[in-house]
């Protein structure tokens, strides 16, 4: 099977973008990165969008269709990719199998999502619309999951509080750099400590913001890159797996099961282990988060990412930098684009393009988290010449 | 008023019920679990809570030892003053977050149930 490429990447603003709405920011990053890998829209095959709520938001729903009118992609094959907050890393996955079965030659992936013009209760209940019945009537938010989920992990590693405030201070540090993050301002972590409590112990700077934004990937067999660019992308490993819907229902609150099971996928098709990986964007959207797909993912034993953390181990400069890009939590996170971020970062960073945030980089992985844990997409990514 | 759990043909209990429990076994029979007390596993005060729900929300995930066999829930607690390792009992409230307040639609599901009190 010939590999699948990826030859240009965008993303637009994230933050409040007060006059553009969910169409306006899908053909922003759409046309961006339609310029940026150098391909006519006319030769655009397949279009998938990765969004979760744009009915629920705004009250436009098909917006791949109108995304390819928009920047005259038609009549390219149009898809939505929904799969909550991993909508973006489900669009990778998408992609990827367009392009890998043959079916399409060059497939444009958008993600997006519009939702500051929502008050964050609302914005709350839109995404906690994705738990069950018995769960929902409780008032339960993904941010209450991640407060049990904090405690819960504290309390049976005795890992120190300051841990988490110290993901959050990196990841606000790493924003500082990323032009297009929401939050572009350093932290200290007496200020995350000291933050209005939302979900005990977690505090307000634990969790990422309520974000619009967009973010786009291109993507085509190696041969057709090969026409394209001297210089590209491969998505060399990806999969993705799920856990159960009911989240107390988890035999270990602290193990993600559908990160370990994508994370081995990805691996296995990628032939590579968590030791190859030299950068990684994990889906931060509350700090705990971050230690469990390090320990999901064979970057840490179980119970130990704290440690890592505490070390600088994760820092830019430090052995596996973790979030360049600033993370959800700084970059923002418009639930759709997401993932598609993420990717936008990795490749980045493989080809040589993230500017203050470069690192040293030949394989990087993506982590996309939908839901808490309920959906997860792993992809890894290789620099190809 | 009961907590419907469901005990599968191979023993194992599930909180809500699904169709088919572990290795696709089917549900043998339902139990009550507020006839139960359960023991806290992890709590959280909620205050950014979404539209319809109260206030604080302090929520709790419990454990429930159904003759040798466990089973969790998660649930609202009737106070802030919770730990980890409380024993529990089920409360039944007839309205726990006020139904149409958020996106859901309110006839798609029970507003019913139970909260944890301390014991």
């Amino acid at each position: 099977m010939e590999r699948v490429a990826i030859i240009g990447a965008s993303m637009t603003q994230f933050g409040q973008r007060e006059d553009e709405w969910i169409l306006d920011l899908l053909a922003e990053a759409g046309l961006e990165c339609l310029e940026d890998a150098g391909v006519d829209a006319a030769d655009v095959e397949h279009l998938y969008v990765s969004n979760m709520a744009s009915g629920e938001f705004e009250g436009q729903t098909g917006v791949p269709n109108a995304l390819a009118h928009d920047i005259d992609a038609v009549p390219a094959y149009t898809q939505r990719v929904d799969q909550t907050s991993s909508s973006g890393g489900a669009g990778i996955y998408a992609a990827w199998q367009s392009v890998a079965s043959g079916a399409s030659d060059m497939t444009l992936l958008v993600g997006g999502e519009k939702m500051t013009h929502r008050t964050t209760g609302e914005a709350t209940d839109v995404i906690a619309s994705l738990t069950h019945p018995a769960e929902y009537k409780h008032g339960v938010t993904l941010p209450s999951f991640a407060g049990l989920t904090a405690r819960h992990y504290l309390e049976k590693f005795d890992a120190p509080r300051e841990s988490l405030a110290k993901v959050a201070v990196k990841n606000h540090r790493n924003g500082v750099d990323n032009p297009n993050a929401q939050f572009r301002k350093e932290i200290d972590e007496e200020t995350a400590l000291e933050s209005p409590i939302v979900a005990d112990p977690l505090r307000l700077y634990d969790f990422c913001p309520i974000t619009d934004g967009s973010a786009a990937l291109m993507l085509c067999p190696e041969s057709v890159a090969e026409e394209y660019a001297d210089e590209y992308v491969v998505v060399s490993g990806i999969d993705g797996a799920t856990d159960t819907h009911v989240v107390h229902e988890r035999e270990d609150p602290t193990v993600m099961g559908g990160v370990v099971e994508s994370g081995k996928g990805a691996y296995e098709m990628s032939g590579r282990d968590p030791e190859d990986v030299d950068v990684a964007e994990l889906h931060d959207m509350f700090t705990i988060l971050e230690f469990l797909q390090m320990e999901g993912l064979g970057f840490a034993e179980q119970g130990e990412a704290w440690k890592l953390v505490e070390d600088g181990y994760t820092e830019r400069d430090g052995e596996l930098p973790i979030n360049t890009s600033g993370g959800l939590k700084s970059k923002g996170h418009p639930l759709g684009a997401s993932g598609v971020a993420q990717g936008v970062e990795i490749y980045e960073q493989l080809m040589g393009e993230a500017g203050p945030r470069q690192v040293d980089a030949d394989v990087g992985l993506c982590c996309n988290v939908g839901g808490f844990g309920n959906c997860v997409i792993t992809t890894i990514m290789e620099a190809a010449q | 008023m009961t907590m419907e759990a469901i005990r599968y043909e191979d023993g194992s209990i599930s909180y809500p019920g699904h169709p088919r429990g572990p290795g696709g076994a089917e549900p043998a029979e339902t139990i009550d679990l507020s006839e139960y007390t359960a023991e806290v596993v992890t709590w959280t005060t909620s205050t950014a809570t979404p539209p319809g729900v109260r206030e604080p929300n302090t929520m709790a995930i419990v454990e429930f030892d159904v003759e040798g066999e466990s089973v969790r829930a998660l649930g609202q607690v009737t106070t802030d003053d919770v730990e980890t390792g409380d024993e529990v009992q089920p409360v039944h409230v007839d309205e726990l977050r006020e139904p149409g307040a958020g996106i859901r639609e309110p006839d798609s599901q029970d507003w019913d149930g139970y909260r944890f009190e301390p014991v």
